[in-house]
């Protein structure tokens, strides 16, 4: 009887502990996906399902040539998808609804570019396709 | 002797025509552009050629455009505020003589920066600017440690509005990229050096010390110039004058 | 000289519960500041474009010198064949992981990225000293590990003297590469001298033999085992003709920098003018850490105290620390000498001593370095039997002669 009364405090107290850490769910919008707004330009600069998996790479790629060799090429350049993806109300690809971050808190995986570079487009940049 | 009209108008044009392309005739002459596709290459050198007898004490020109062109803020913490360019007043205590300079990252060819860099993120670009790869910089600060010339910053603080050319970024070290993105750009230029030619000081030349005929090279024949710390050997890009 | 019985400790005395209380606590309190200054940037510390390394690296440069010297118990005892210093041996090379493990903290967590650790581990730049360091640092784990193994393992017993001397030189390199650091430093006036690497040899056996007389001494007395006079003696001795060396070291450096005048301007800032880091000098390095201890170790009338001598250990750390002090926030300080002879100014401190005050930050990150090294050992005491059961004179010296009753 007394390990029985042991197990059931022992599964109380574990539901008790599940549902509590709910609360620090609080404040992030219940949304089951990410949310994309693509606002400029026809399509991207590879098609959507390669550059879904593989854009870290062309980004890997692109940091090194640009900057240890100096070839400014735009097609996987970061300032490029910078000014094509950033929101139109924020200016920015980070916050809430930011085309990089919504994708990249669902997926939990963090972006380590922004602590550098900015995340806002250029003011005077024309979308590029 | 008399010009007709036709003579006159050939002149005329003659010379409008070579006024409007004389100046593009020295651009080419101070930096052959690459195509964005291009990598840098070691067939040019960078570097800049300053003559201190034209700096005076209270210019700053140089400075303040570096940190406009850079986006490089003032929290007000001067020990920990980045510099990547500063003027250095220098006086002869024996005889008191004075004089003005302004010293940034020398760009050297045997950078000692680099040397120390674990991961390698301390580099030199083929056409010799001296570059700090954030991507892979822990930030040990031992190239810090290492540059006799202390042109090295550490971000101490977290930085936000980036210049989109500039990326800068907490816990990272930074100096002086000699403008890269507006050479890369094909501007021709550094913000220092056309910042002191817009003041009218003329004292800071731009160019390709490898080009025996670009303006640099013509001075540094002509006039002589010597390095900072010339006894360490590392064959700086950055040249002075009047020493 | 009976075979040596080795076992572990109890640990389940209150004592041993709140060592790894106190220590475990300097831990948690470097994690804290670790955070404090990561999240906000290393503006919240002293350090700054001036002062670019400061008290964590003091701490962390200190404990990486101590855990290298902490091996030479061990390998007096395996390479060099001593009697004496073979039940000894197990102690020292836990006692050497568990140092270099709390130094490697400190200096990871101080760094501006830490996050980049891997980077550090996978892109190397062969000519930088420092990617050298840390091939060093990871390869000793290994190395004084396979050493350990057998020293303790008696299937491999065999090749106990390969890995000790495997350890041995691995270990020389090791701390070569540390003072090297300073050593091959062209820019700053006190760095810049082949002196820096045998002087770091030397005062990692001093450091660590220092560090390693405390511990056993502490083991003992407070598991209540028998420590006998031989050993304490024989290492007190041997602590000694280490601290002389090292002040020998310390001459030489500065007597050749006085007689270069390219360096007197340095020489004066440490030795004369340079307000704390001359203090440091004098009273903390040489008196408390050099003269006092010399005192302390042979004068015989102190050599039966046991309290005396720890003091004398203790007083060798803390003129460690200063020396260290010194080293690396006094060569700091001192300005880059770009134009040689003339009087020099800037917005960027150019040709003014730079300015350093500690935060508590910085000191809670390094003396976490030392509470992790003790927590470490102090947990290691009691889940390997490293120990020997008794080190009274009559097992542990093997010269002892039975005195007639």
């Amino acid at each position: 009887m007394a390990l029985f009364r042991e197990r059931c405090a022992q599964y109380v107290a574990i539901a008790v502990l599940f549902t509590a850490t709910s609360v620090f769910a609080a404040d992030t919008p219940n949304t089951l996906l990410p949310t994309i707004n693509i606002t400029q330009g026809e399509k991207c600069v590879e098609p959507t399902d390669v550059i879904r998996k593989e854009h870290k790479y062309f980004l890997l790629h692109q940091r090194d040539s640009t900057l240890r060799e100096g070839v400014r090429s735009k097609k996987h350049s970061l300032k490029n998808c910078v000014n094509c993806h950033a929101d139109p109300k924020t200016d920015s690809v980070i916050g809430e609804e930011g085309f990089c971050s919504s994708c990249h808190s669902y997926a939990a995986v963090t972006i380590d570019c922004f602590s550098c570079h900015t995340d806002k487009r250029e003011s005077n940049a024309a979308s590029l396709k | 002797m008399s010009l007709n009209r036709r003579e006159f108008l050939g002149i005329g044009a003659a010379v409008t025509a070579g006024a409007a392309i004389a100046p593009g005739i020295r651009l080419i002459e101070l930096v052959q552009a690459r195509s964005l596709e291009e990598a840098a290459s070691a067939q040019q050198r960078w570097g800049l050629l300053i003559d201190t007898n034209k700096c005076t004490r209270n210019c700053t020109a140089c400075v303040d455009a570096c940190f406009v062109e850079n986006g490089i803020g003032n929290k007000g913490r001067p020990a920990t505020d980045p510099q990547w360019i500063r003027k250095i007043e220098t006086k002869d205590p024996s005889t008191g003589y004075t004089h003005s300079l302004p010293v940034l990252c020398q760009h050297c060819d045997y950078p000692p920066c680099v040397d120390v860099c674990p991961t390698g993120a301390s580099m030199k670009r083929a056409d010799g600017i001296v570059l700090v790869d954030k991507h892979i910089c822990i930030g040990c600060r031992f190239c810090m440690m290492a540059c006799p010339y202390k042109a090295r910053s550490f971000v101490h603080e977290v930085i936000t509005d980036q210049k989109a050319y500039a990326p800068r970024g907490k816990g990272t070290v930074e100096s002086c990229t000699l403008c890269v993105h507006k050479i890369d750009r094909g501007d021709g230029t550094t913000a220092c050096t056309e910042a002191c030619n817009k003041g009218g000081h003329q004292a800071i030349i731009f160019g390709d010390l490898k080009d025996p005929n670009s303006e640099i090279s013509k001075s540094l024949r002509e006039k002589g110039g010597r390095q900072i710390r010339a006894d360490l050997k590392l064959n700086t890009g950055i040249r002075y004058q009047g020493l | 000289m009976s075979k040596i019985q080795y076992d572990t400790i109890e640990g389940r005395s209150t004592g041993f519960l709140m060592l790894l209380g106190i220590f475990g606590a300097m831990v948690l309190a470097a994690l804290g500041a670790s955070y404090f200054m990561e999240h906000n940037g290393h503006y919240v510390t002293g350090m700054s474009n001036q002062i670019v390394w400061g008290t964590p690296h003091v701490f962390a440069v200190f404990l990486i010198v101590a855990a290298s010297g902490a091996l030479n118990v061990s390998s007096i005892g395996t390479v060099f064949g001593k009697a004496m210093y073979k039940p000894l041996s197990r102690l020292s090379n836990v006692l050497s992981l568990t140092l270099l493990t709390g130094g490697l903290m400190v200096l990871v967590l101080d760094l501006g990225r830490p996050d980049r650790i891997i980077i550090a581990m996978t892109y190397y730049n062969f000519k930088s000293i420092f990617a050298w360091n840390m091939i060093l640092y990871n390869g000793f784990f290994v190395i004084v590990g396979i050493y350990l193994w057998t020293l303790m393992d008696h299937n491999v017993k065999g090749y106990a003297r390969t890995a000790g001397m495997a350890a041995f030189i691995w270990r020389l390199t090791l701390t070569t590469g540390t003072g090297s650091i300073f050593g091959f430093l062209v820019a700053r006036e006190a760095y810049d001298a082949a002196i820096m690497a045998p002087m770091f040899i030397i005062m990692s056996f001093s450091f660590g033999l220092a560090f390693y007389l405390l511990v056993l001494m502490a083991a003992y007395t407070w598991t209540g085992r028998p420590l006998g006079d031989a050993v304490v003696t024989r290492l007190k001795n041997l602590l000694g003709v280490f601290v002389a060396s090292v002040l020998y070291f310390v001459l030489v450096y500065h007597l050749t920098n006085l007689y270069v005048t390219e360096h007197h301007g340095v020489e004066r800032f440490i030795l004369l003018d340079g307000g704390i880091y001359t203090q440091l000098f004098w009273i903390g390095q040489v008196i408390i850490g050099g003269i006092v201890p010399l005192l302390i170790f042979f004068t015989p009338a102190f050599g039966k105290s046991r309290a005396v001598l720890s003091l004398g250990a203790v007083l060798v750390i803390l003129g460690g620390l200063a020396q260290m002090y010194v080293i690396i926030i006094g060569g700091q300080a001192y300005p880059l000498s770009m134009f040689p002879g003339m009087e020099v100014s800037s917005s960027f401190y150019d040709g003014v001593v730079a300015n350093y005050t500690p935060t508590l930050a910085e000191v809670l990150l390094g003396l976490g370095g030392i509470g992790l090294a003790l927590a470490a050992t102090t947990f290691a005491l009691k889940v390997l039997p490293l120990l020997p059961h008794s080190l009274a004179d009559k097992i542990a010296d093997p010269h002892y002669k039975a005195e007639s009753a």
